[in-house]
């Protein structure tokens, strides 16, 4: 029979270890997009440090989580609690890495000057960081309108994604030497439209939680 | 799967307390269907129903239908003695009779009427190797079955028990008072059996009843609160006392 006072508190460890987890992930991604506009060199070298922490924490969730099947078995909506935690960490983890990977872009670029402000990243970035906050609290609320409606932003982030792409083109047409930065910028845009997958896959969990079922919300 | 056992709206009684209230349940041939939930809440009693155990307590009535390969088996014209050899049972703690290995097996047999020696060994080894008993007692049969260890007793009631070739074998806890592994190959033994013979068990152990059984049916108060094959059951169950016991949040 499962002890249930102690279960219960490390189901709070784990929640509240991913609540940590979705912070630190809009903080990476916001600061790797600042990084970019302004190329701030020591600003991405901060966000590449500080995933360190989130692998730490992907490996917290791991260990508490594997401990409690273990010693608990942990039976219907328990176990599904504990399925998600390895899911929407290792999820939040791949999203910290892709956040690196915006960060690394910036270094790529010391030096150089932008080709034009950038304004659809940013605009693509602040949506997704949206999602990435959304999609947290209905895994933390167990509420899955809100999964469902987060999942409708992926559709306006894939929109700017590709307006990204094709602006991009023509500048690479009549700028032909703009080559490097071009890609490195949809390099970019390819990552914040991966962290918004990233979301979908949590509201995904979040729905699994509460219903038993597995949706498609990234349709 | 057929239901072998149809039981509807069965009201029991023990004098005034009510046991079990307005309980409907199909139970599905050669599958293993487990009884869960915390004491006093009905399980046992529904089991013993099964083959009139509880005839032999003072005070019981009952009302309601329940009826084994489609025979009521409440009606006046049932033998008592050939509805249990249709159904066996094997109890919580191993009771072997105070007889020889072989004799204990040999004694439904011969109680039925088989007297030839030959036809007694043939069912005794083969109720022994089903029971998964055979190689550790083939060379001492005629040892006494308390020389057994509780694990192997155990596997000696359900050699017992099947020796009358019965439809139907009820398992009251029949592993609560095994160590671990003699557990587990009751719990491999079980299975096995299913091939064969329609298994109801009660088991307060819940993950027994997750790891082995094929239905689940869940008891409360006297009452049937869920019934659902037992990976739905212990999945997403749909009623939220279910999702609280098997979640030990109470019980």
């Amino acid at each position: 029979m499962i002890q249930r006072r102690e279960f219960d508190q490390n189901l709070e460890e784990l929640r509240q270890l991913l609540r940590e987890m979705g912070e630190h992930v809009e903080r990476a991604l916001r600061e790797s997009i600042t990084s970019l506009q302004s190329l701030d060199v020591n600003k991405a070298k901060g966000v590449i440090a500080q995933d360190l922490k989130l692998n730490e924490m992907e490996e917290e969730v791991m260990d508490i989580g594997s401990r409690l099947i273990v010693t608990q078995q942990p039976v219907a909506k328990d176990l599904r609690r504990i399925i998600v935690a390895f899911k929407i960490s290792s999820d939040l983890e791949r999203m910290g890495d892709l956040a690196v990977d915006i960060a690394k872009v910036t270094l790529r670029l010391e030096g150089q000057t932008l080709l034009k402000p950038l304004i659809d990243i940013p605009k693509m970035a602040e949506l997704v960081e949206l999602m990435v906050e959304e999609s947290l609290q209905s895994y933390l609320d167990e509420n899955t309108d809100l999964a469902y409606k987060m999942a409708k932003d992926d559709d306006e982030v894939d929109h700017l994604y590709s307006q990204m792409i094709s602006e991009l083109y023509s500048i690479v047409v009549h700028h032909p030497d703009s080559m490097q930065q071009v890609m490195l910028l949809t390099l970019v845009g390819r990552y914040i439209e991966r962290i918004a997958d990233h979301a979908t896959n949590i509201g995904e969990s979040a729905v699994y939680l509460v219903t038993g079922h597995r949706p498609d919300l990234n349709q | 799967m057929e239901p072998i056992i149809h039981i509807n709206k069965l009201n029991l009684y023990y004098e005034q307390f009510q046991a079990l209230k307005s309980i409907c349940l199909d139970i599905p041939e050669k599958a293993i269907t487990a009884f869960i939930g915390p004491s006093g809440c009905g399980k046992s009693t529904l089991l013993r129903t099964l083959n009139r155990m509880n005839d032999m307590i003072p005070g019981t009535r009952i009302e309601g239908s329940v009826q084994i390969g489609g025979k009521e088996i409440y009606s006046d014209d049932v033998e008592v003695e050939v509805l249990r050899k249709q159904v066996g049972m094997v109890f919580q703690q191993p009771n072997p009779f105070p007889k020889s290995i072989y004799d204990n097996v040999a004694y439904g047999p011969r109680l039925h009427g088989v007297k030839n020696k030959a036809q007694l060994d043939q069912i005794v080894e083969q109720s022994l190797r089903q029971a998964v008993l055979w190689d550790e007692v083939k060379d001492f049969l005629k040892r006494s079955a308390l020389s057994l260890s509780g694990g192997q007793q155990q596997r000696l009631c359900i050699a017992r028990a099947i020796a009358v070739q019965p439809d139907i074998l009820l398992m009251d806890e029949a592993t609560s008072a095994l160590d671990p592994i003699s557990t587990l190959k009751i719990e491999e033994l079980v299975q096995e059996l299913k091939a064969r013979y329609t298994i109801v068990m009660v088991t307060h152990n819940m993950h027994q009843a997750a790891r082995i059984s094929d239905r689940t049916v869940f008891f409360l108060n006297g009452e049937i609160v869920e019934s659902d094959d037992t990976r739905t059951l212990f999945s997403t169950p749909q009623d939220a006392r279910t999702e609280d016991y098997i979640s030990g949040r109470f019980g």
